[in-house]
């Protein structure tokens, strides 16, 4: 579990992140939505600790990680795993080296060892035949498979996911948030996804927070989303057509079941 | 003037993160290997190619120049051989490579800060300065002296082949002798110290450019430039300083 107490974060004077507080369960998907430029990304940064935030705590499972030294971060450091928007695999090793790079660096285990448990995150995300290639020869899809795979290699108890399906089709996005699920209700992950997808919202969203303008503005799961009544959540989700037809649609089943229920 | 030091600021902050016993020496010890490869094995080719031109061309110059009657043959041998030993192979041939192998390492490293791999390495726990840039470093203080002796060699030996041309006024008997008359072992000593300077000069400040890169590729190919600017003045400014220190 990773709560979030009280951020707040500003560049030269601008306000990015104001006084956000949220709880993110374990074993869930906790989803971060909110416009371009809402501080999605500043917030998960500051969660992982690539930003100091001004002002506020970050508790994972009650260690505060803003009050923590070098010593202690590199050792909550191999209890993360983060999927980056770009995928971030390093360009000069393979896709298998990529996923042993963080048992190389930190596992004691011999050579034997690393190398099946490689194996093993790469079967996981079904790229068991591309180990041997490099990022530069496989599609971004498999990009993003790969760098899940390096993600979980170490076996995280927090996995953060920054847009994992910018950049990808309808149906690669639909996989890749279905992975991210199952391996999160698996080994009991505490997942943190920052998203702008209305598909991964309804699929995958468990816990969601909005967020506007640096402000959270609103909370809940993805059938509340439907029913919500705040303002700029539905001007965010049901932006699009479609998203508006099937709120009608819900409502009036619900409506429906509610006469019934009389 | 406030940019310049916080600049310096940055640049010695980024040495303090680098500077530190490596994670794990087996990694290390791989990055140093490839690194070694990438940075100095690559780059003999060229070295001995412009050496054994220069060396040749500063040879028939000399000759060319030298052909009063009052001033012995010999003494196109040995001032071919002071400029070799002295300037052309350590701080011409480090003024070369700081634009082929600074170049490399600053547009390397720049696009994996601007890729977000540094950013993924930091998450790990890796220190990624350490990880990425001491290889870089140790690898260019060890390789370029070699390279640098190679390029002595094979400078020399260019001039060796002017001497046996027509049409110079110069022997290839007297050319040998000039390169032997009068030979100070410590000149090679100072064009190895003045290397190994130059080698942490171009690799740290190529390192500094391409780790603060923000935005996108434009901004690489400006990190990557400003590199190979900066460690050429920081070359020369060194190589004065150097000399000053150690011939006078
Ligand atoms: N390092 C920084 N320095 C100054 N301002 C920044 C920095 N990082 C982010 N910002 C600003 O913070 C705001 C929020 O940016 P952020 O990247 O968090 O948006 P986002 O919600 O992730 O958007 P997107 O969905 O497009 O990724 C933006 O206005 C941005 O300009
Ligand atoms: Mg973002």
């Amino acid at each position: 579990m990773v709560e979030v107490k009280h951020i707040t974060k500003s560049f030269e004077g601008r306000t990015v992140l104001n006084d956000i507080s949220a709880v993110f369960e374990a074993g869930k998907t906790n989803l971060i939505i909110g416009r371009s430029g809402s501080g999605k990304t500043v917030l998960i940064k500051n969660i992982i600790g690539l930003m100091r935030p001004d002002s506020g705590k970050i508790l994972y499972d009650g260690r505060d990680l803003t009050a923590m030294n070098k010593q202690e971060l590199k050792l909550l450091r191999c209890e993360m795993g983060m999927l980056f928007q770009g995928s971030a695999l390093f360009d000069s090793m393979t896709v298998l080296e990529n996923v042993m790079f963080p048992l190389d660096m930190f596992s004691n285990d011999t050579y034997k060892e690393r190398l099946k448990r490689a194996q093993f995150c790469l079967d996981r995300v079904n790229l068991s035949e591309a180990g041997h290639l490099y990022p530069s020869e496989i599609s971004g899809g498999m990009m993003k498979r790969a760098a899940i795979a390096r993600a979980i290699s170490l076996n995280p108890k927090y996995l953060f996911c920054d847009e994992p399906n910018s950049g990808l089709d309808p149906k690669t996005s639909l996989i890749i948030d279905d992975l991210i699920h199952d391996i999160t209700a698996e080994y009991k992950m505490t997942t943190i996804i920052n998203t702008h997808d209305m598909n991964s919202v309804m699929n995958i969203g468990e816990n969601i927070i909005f967020i506007k303008e640096g402000v959270k503005e609103w909370q809940g799961n993805s059938q509340e989303v439907i029913t919500s009544n705040n303002k700029a959540l539905n001007d965010f989700i049901f932006a699009s057509d479609l998203f508006r037809k099937v709120k009608e649609v819900e409502e009036n089943e619900i409506k429906e079941q509610n006469k019934s229920i009389k | 003037m406030n940019k310049a030091l916080h600049q310096v600021g940055e640049y010695v902050q980024l040495m303090g993160k680098c500077i530190a016993i490596p994670d794990r020496w087996s990694m290390f010890f791989k990055q140093l290997i490839k690194e070694i490869y990438k940075l100095g094995v690559d780059s003999l080719w060229i070295v001995i190619i412009i050496s054994v031109f220069i060396g040749t061309v500063i040879a028939i110059q000399i000759s060319l120049n030298i052909s009063s009657p009052l001033i012995p043959k010999f003494t196109i041998g040995y001032t071919t051989r002071e400029i070799i030993l002295l300037e052309f192979s350590s701080s011409i041939m480090c003024l070369i490579l700081a634009g082929k192998v600074g170049s490399n390492i600053a547009s390397e490293i720049g696009t994996m800060r601007v890729t977000e791999q540094i950013d993924a390495m930091e998450i790990m726990g890796v220190n990624s300065a350490n990880f990425l840039i001491l290889p870089k470093m140790v690898g260019m203080m060890t390789f370029i002296p070699v390279l640098v002796i190679f390029s002595m060699f094979t400078g020399i030996l260019g001039g060796i082949a002017a001497s046996y041309s027509a049409g110079t006024n110069m022997t290839p008997a007297s050319f040998e002798y000039g390169l032997q008359f009068y030979f100070t072992e410590f000149y090679i000593w100072y064009s190895i110290i003045k290397s190994v300077v130059y080698a942490f000069i171009i690799s740290s400040i190529a390192a500094y450019f391409g780790y603060n890169v923000r935005g996108g590729a434009l901004e690489v190919g400006k990190a990557s430039t400003n590199a190979v600017v900066m460690s050429s003045v920081m070359i020369l400014l060194a190589d004065v300083i150097m000399t000053n220190l150690m011939l006078t």
